[in-house]
């Protein structure tokens, strides 16, 4: 293996790096503080790329010379819209089934059916296809032989934008200090006059508005079609799942084991080689460690 | 408003006869030998609606043509359409109900090869017929089944054939993982060193997979001449995007896929498949008189955006298939149907075709197209009459 493969290689383990955390934040939210299992989180990606498919295409028709740019609408269409849809979907429909984890689970997922058969309705069952903006094309060359290709550098750059911004919410903001305050001790926040009901709202909405920007850069790299989400939803579970879920920390770390050993494993062996592999880790790790990697420590 | 008895009796009697005067004819007509009933089993509805949804839209428009032309033996056709739900057991089902209930004389229908295998032994048990539109990986002959579309080694070995000619020796071969793929590299690898190559790469990704950077760095480690792919679904569409910003795009990298199509063009973007070829039995953009009818009055019927791929084709051509077998039996009968379509003789949108003498597949023509920046193909390469061996010896 020559220097330039090995480069690349790295790349690529960064950059699905990124996309998985991309994925498995939103969930990680959602998961963390409400214990919800959204089994729709995928279709929530989905429809944040077909917003940006119809974002390309009233640009397209309407202004072609701002056709570079239209990519930053469509993430923020995309996050407006599935936010907006989340709080719709918290507030009419999530909040009626709180600690009732396998009915919530069971509703997630008839809603994700609902979706999947809405966006075969509007859009049709195939494929469309999502231009790309024409500066995100190619690759750049920092020395011959090394190709990085420009949306990989994009989602990468954005995902660390989405990481600091959630950070700063998180642990600078007053709304953070709720969200964390009420994933800890929900009572206790109540108690203390923490209005509860619209933390809740806000967090699933944050989280939803999280799977729209990242079902928006997906149509870069994937392919969209009433079914994206599904493709999506196993690997998001898994990098929560293993991680631990109620610590984003793990979920960061567990995306960086995951993603490193899956394209370490995909050069090595084979594609459904590696991912047999990374099952069976998760497997072991889970049953060593059911909490997952890095679960925090709360007293039961 | 009060109603008396004999008012009612009166009025009933009045409305009765009205019904049934007309109805009268019409239903003498249905019960009279005058149609022949045919299946058209494909899903209408889940995953693979929208492949199956096209062809039965073909299959369809051969039914009207033939009906408008005077119908098969003096009787009109009248089709039975099914959906198969994209559900296999659903498949089996329906084909069950069609043979036993409606007594269909034939079936056209099935799309992937496990609604085929669900439904097989349906059509062995009650002695059914069924036409199969897609290309498949061979492996299967059955006596209830004509297939009129290619299996693998019909395209498999012209297209590497033409590529070790044209573009290079060297090859890396991409798949999803399941059998149509792997069959498919079973019968290239032989192929390759047949013509002096060497395959320097096999990889298959799961079925759905996006993440293709791994597998893209090995091709571009090994650097072949040739990539051979057979990777399917909305795993091609991540598939080319993430080659042609790695740099692999149609004019720097020669690629050539069995599995696209003018219909998969539209999904992929034409943009990221430009430049890249495939091997088909059949493209739009085929020039002469019998296409041209053909591309135009889909066109005229189902819009004007519509595109052609090949198993619509050969979803059309086998109704005209089982017409011309009927026609030369001068028999609805399954068995005699069958020995008439030994050698059956067909000119087709594709051109001229013939079943075979006994395997029940087609003898076709390969042919090689480039993808254009409109999502057609700009044909290379057209093979003579290729046998059908859907059992090669590997």
């Amino acid at each position: 293996m020559s220097v330039d493969i090995a480069v690349m290689q790295v790349f690529s383990g960064i950059s699905l790096f990124t996309i998985l955390v991309l994925m498995a934040l939103g969930l990680a939210i959602i998961f963390g503080l409400m214990g919800v299992i959204n089994m729709a989180h995928g279709e929530l990606m989905a429809l944040g790329a077909y917003v940006t498919y119809l974002t390309a295409h009233v640009f397209e028709k309407f202004m072609p010379s701002f056709m570079g740019v239209y990519l930053f609408f469509a993430i923020a269409f995309s996050f407006i819209v599935t936010f907006a849809f989340g709080w719709i979907l918290e507030r009419g429909f999530i909040r009626f089934l709180y600690n009732r984890p396998l009915d919530t689970m069971l509703a997630t997922w008839g809603l994700s059916l609902v979706l999947q058969q809405t966006y075969r309705s509007v859009f049709g069952a195939q494929e469309v296809s999502v231009p790309m903006a024409s500066w995100l094309e190619g690759a750049w060359e920092p020395v011959a032989g090394i190709q990085l290709p420009l949306n990989r550098l994009f989602i990468v750059g954005l995902t660390a934008i989405v990481a600091v911004v959630l950070y700063l919410a998180l642990f600078k903001t007053r709304w953070g200090l709720k969200t964390r305050a009420v994933t800890q001790n929900r009572t206790m926040s109540g108690a203390a006059g923490i209005n509860t009901d619209r933390v809740d709202a806000t967090t699933f909405a944050v989280g939803s508005g999280l799977a729209g920007i990242a079902g928006s850069v997906f149509t870069m790299v994937g392919s969209t079609n009433p079914l994206t989400g599904q493709l999506y939803i196993v690997d998001s579970f898994i990098v929560v799942v293993f991680g631990g879920v109620q610590t984003l920390l793990g979920t960061f770390l567990s995306a960086l084991v995951i993603s490193q050993a899956q394209t370490t494993l995909e050069f090595i062996l084979s594609g459904s080689m590696a991912k047999v592999t990374i099952l069976l880790l998760v497997v072991a790790v889970l049953y060593f460690r059911p909490n997952g990697l890095f679960s925090s420590k709360i007293r039961q | 408003m009060k109603i008396d008895r004999r008012q009612f009796i009166k009025s009933a009697a009045a409305v009765t006869t009205v019904a049934a005067l007309p109805g009268a004819p019409f239903i003498r007509s249905a019960a009279a030998a005058d149609t022949i009933k045919v299946g058209i089993l494909h899903s209408l509805s889940g995953t693979i609606a929208i492949a199956e949804a096209a062809i039965v839209d073909a299959e369809k428009m051969a039914i009207d043509e033939i009906n408008a032309a005077g119908g098969v033996m003096g009787r009109k056709i009248e089709p039975i359409l099914e959906d198969g739900a994209s559900d296999w057991p659903t498949f089996a089902e329906k084909a069950r109900k069609l043979i036993q209930k409606d007594k269909v004389a034939a079936v056209f229908g099935c799309y992937t090869s496990a609604s085929r295998k669900a439904v097989l032994p349906v059509f062995e048990q009650n002695n059914g017929l069924l036409y199969y539109p897609t290309y498949y990986e061979g492996q299967e002959q059955s006596k209830n089944v004509i297939y009129t579309a290619q299996e693998a080694t019909q395209s498999v070995i012209a297209a590497v054939e033409w590529l070790a000619k044209n573009k290079g020796k060297t090859f890396f071969l991409v798949g999803s993982d399941y059998i149509y793929p792997r069959t498919c590299n079973k019968i290239a690898k032989p192929t390759i060193a047949r013509v002096g190559g060497k395959t320097l790469g096999e990889e298959y990704a799961p079925l759905g997979h996006t993440e293709f950077s791994s597998i893209i760095n090995k091709i571009k480690a090994a650097k072949p001449d040739c990539i051979y792919s057979t990777v399917v679904g909305g795993s091609n569409v991540a598939f080319f995007k993430q080659l042609k910003a790695a740099g692999l795009s149609g004019d720097k990298q020669t690629l050539l896929s069995t599995v696209v199509s003018e219909n998969e063009i539209d999904g992929i973007g034409k943009e990221n498949a430009v430049g890249y070829y495939a091997c088909m039995g059949y493209f739009q953009s085929q020039k002469n008189p019998a296409n041209e009818k053909f591309v135009k009055a889909i066109k005229a019927k189902y819009g004007q955006d519509r595109v052609v791929g090949d198993p619509m084709e050969c979803g059309y051509t086998g109704v005209y298939f089982w017409k011309l077998a009927v026609e030369k039996a001068k028999s609805f009968d399954v068995e005699k149907v069958v020995a008439a379509s030994s050698n059956l003789p067909l000119s087709a949108p594709e051109g001229d075709i013939k079943l075979h003498a006994s395997n029940h597949h087609t003898w076709k023509h390969a042919r090689i197209g480039r993808a254009r920046a409109d999502g057609q193909f700009d044909i290379v390469y057209e093979s003579g009459l290729i046998e059908p061996n859907p059992f090669p010896k590997l």
